[in-house]
């Protein structure tokens, strides 16, 4: 499929990978002087998103990342947020790497299902760069990689054509599918079914250059108009009121990409339905296939980029249990 | 007035491609064939009059040089004079069976040459014109095939240069015989369509330009090429002449599949599907649309949609993740 899709995948899938650590590393947040020893302060909090974001950006990963290859496997593609994740002092379990992962890829997949233009994805992750610009206030030279990346972003995507787009969106919907993972913030905002899948609305805003359907126009031969007929669609639609913008700071107007954890909602980032997780996966991921060769050489490369941190304290102090409420997750019952 | 009809189950979910369903129809074997693009590998089922399903096989792509395995952009029959051939392209190549999908007769592998380095490389657009098969390009090219009455000498005929983008779809009609005639429409992810003669050379007769909005869906019926773009927007025009004669904003979202005879199918990823009468005025001889039904697939994104029969009385639908193949049928 598209060759030009790996940058998109990883940008915004590492966006909600921090939004999630964000929101999970404030859950536990203590206020600094009363802090433990095991216990995550804001300086903590602000120190984990710095390293990962700084080792997202770094130079070199990115110009491996922006070279034309096709998309990674999902086990390939999984290995390097595992990396990207212990980029910081945060140790992860297994268990706990295992929900951030299928979380994040499930928000993506809902994003990329419900732009309305394929066009729409890089607006997608332009709205993930804001806010990561955001985590990063204080640090002018991250600001600087993120803005080069924002850079990059513009010049290869910016002259693409909505048919180029199209195959990008095919692209990554091939990646996703038959992913049902069903997310609890997902369960409870009705956009996303019990059953797994994605509600697709029929009514509200139209993508940027499509009319509100329910017109028929007929022409003769000399190009006038001669009939002028409706019929009823079935939707109810309106026409987007403007078009988000493309520049370096800017109106998105899409919302998707933004950050649904925010300190402004009360969330929980619960996930159900982990032993449905194993069944819905195509049977590629479940049979125990080694990495390809070539995908090896491309993660090394892109890897040997990336500084992994190791821990100078005491390591119990830093391991973190991302989902604190596993017992209860397990116990939810997962409607067929 | 349509009802839902038992669904096929499907052994993989649908890719979220356009044109993601073809449609053979055996009423003599009181069969109907279902052809759908898994990913990687393509469903092919049988089933009865009631949606009962018989046989199904899968095929795969074509193994080649790369990373992950080839991905197939479309699998659809071609009905020629003496025989049946199923086609499949994919990121390597094209591939024909006999219409059942036993046995490969002929293989065609993509030369890409270092394209394949900065950009997609793939087949996609199949049509059968006479004892033709056209096959488009990611290059803009049409590839077309000299198809025998029967056995494997399938020999590459012809390359059609018309298009400077990828090639989204091919639609043809059984030639007319006189010269001039348009019998095949090719059209890309420009928009742009291109209106051929068919014959031992092609020749190009006009183009209607697309500005910038996709077309991955075109049907020819009867002098009239149907065209669904990405807008949502359907286009009706006089193939001879390249004339717009009907605009339908149809869709809010981007059209994955059209379907002609006699009535005009339009299915989009919006999770609509419309059905509409075509019918030329008496007066003007001009072509008029009428809307006839619209049916909402709940939550699918709609990649594949066919008639089943050819009164245009029942259709089949693919969604995008969706394990099945739905059915409707009017009352």
């Amino acid at each position: 499929m598209s060759v030009r899709t790996l940058p998109l995948l990883f940008l915004n899938l590492g966006g909600e990978m921090l939004y999630i650590l964000d929101q999970r590393l404030r859950a536990q947040n203590i206020p600094g002087d009363k802090a433990r020893k095991d216990e995550w302060t804001e300086v903590d909090r602000k120190r984990v998103l710095n390293d990962i974001i700084s080792t997202m950006f770094n130079r070199k990963f990115m110009e491996e990342l922006f070279k034309p290859q096709e998309l990674y496997s999902k086990k390939a593609l999984r290995t390097v947020y595992d990396r990207l994740a212990h980029a910081s002092i945060m140790r992860l379990n297994q268990a706990s790497m295992d929900k951030l992962y299928d979380l994040m890829t499930m928000a993506f997949k809902y994003q990329v299902l419900l732009c309305p233009r394929p066009k729409d994805v890089l607006l997608v992750t332009f709205n993930h760069l804001d806010a990561i610009k955001g985590f990063i206030q204080d640090s002018p030279t991250l600001l600087h990689q993120v803005d080069e990346t924002f850079q990059q972003l513009t010049e290869i995507y910016g002259g693409f054509s909505a048919g180029e787009f199209q195959l990008i969106r095919q692209t990554l919907l091939i990646f996703f599918q038959d992913l049902h993972i069903r997310v609890s913030i997902f369960l409870k905002d009705k956009v996303q079914n019990s059953n797994g899948r994605f509600v697709l609305p029929v009514s509200g805003p139209l993508p940027w250059g499509t009319k509100v359907p329910g017109l028929i126009r007929t022409f003769n031969n000399k190009g006038e108009e001669v009939r002028k007929v409706e019929f009823k669609h079935g939707g109810s639609y309106v026409a987007a009121p403007k078009e988000g913008s493309f520049e370096l700071y800017g109106d998105r107007v899409l919302k998707l990409g933004t950050n649904m954890y925010s300190v402004n909602r009360p969330v929980e980032t619960h996930m159900s339905g982990a032993s449905e997780n194993l069944a819905a996966q195509t049977q590629e991921s479940i049979a125990p296939n080694p990495l390809a060769k070539e995908e090896l050489n491309l993660l090394a490369r892109l890897i040997g980029g990336m500084e992994i941190k190791k821990p100078s304290g005491p390591e119990p102090g830093f391991r973190l249990n991302l989902f604190t409420t596993d017992e209860e997750e397990e116990a939810m019952i997962c409607l067929p | 007035m349509f009802r839902r009809e038992r669904s096929i189950p499907l052994r993989g979910s649908a890719a979220a491609l356009c044109n993601n369903l073809s449609v053979l129809q055996l009423p003599v074997r009181n069969l109907t064939h279902f052809g759908v693009v898994h990913g990687p590998s393509a469903q092919l089922l049988s089933a009865a009059p009631e949606g009962v399903p018989l046989a199904q096989r899968q095929l795969q792509a074509k193994e080649g040089a790369g990373v992950s395995p080839p991905l197939i952009t479309q699998v659809h029959w071609c009905v020629l004079p003496f025989r049946v051939l199923l086609v499949l392209t994919s990121h390597r190549g094209i591939q024909m069976y006999e219409s059942d999908g036993s046995v490969m007769v002929y293989w065609h592998a993509l030369d890409a040459g270092d394209a394949s380095l900065v950009q997609a490389v793939f087949a996609r657009g199949i049509a059968a014109s006479g004892h033709f098969i056209c096959v488009g390009m990611w290059s803009g090219q049409v590839l077309v095939f000299d198809i025998p009455a029967k056995g494997p000498n399938i020999v590459l005929s012809e390359e059609l240069a018309g298009h400077q983008t990828p090639v989204t779809d091919i639609a043809t009609e059984p030639a007319q015989g006189q010269d001039g005639v348009a019998d095949v429409v090719t059209a890309d992810d420009s928009g742009l369509l291109c209106v051929w003669q068919s014959g031992p050379e092609f020749k190009l007769l006009t183009r209607i330009p697309g500005f910038g909005v996709p077309c991955p869906s075109v049907q020819l019926w009867r002098g009239t090429i149907a065209a669904g773009y990405g807008n949502g927007q359907v286009r009706l025009y006089e193939a001879s002449t390249g004339t717009l004669h009907v605009q339908i904003d149809a869709h809010a979202r981007a059209i994955c599949a059209l379907d002609l005879a006699p009535e005009l199918l339009s299915a989009a990823e919006d999770t609509f599907v419309h059905i509409w009468k075509l019918s030329r005025s008496p007066e003007g001889g001009y072509i008029e649309v009428e809307h006839c039904h619209g049916e909402c697939v709940p939550d699918t994104q709609v990649c594949g949609a066919r008639f089943c029969d050819p009164s245009g009385s029942s259709f089949a639908v693919t969604g995008y993740d969706l394990a099945e193949i739905l059915r409707f049928s009017s009352m």
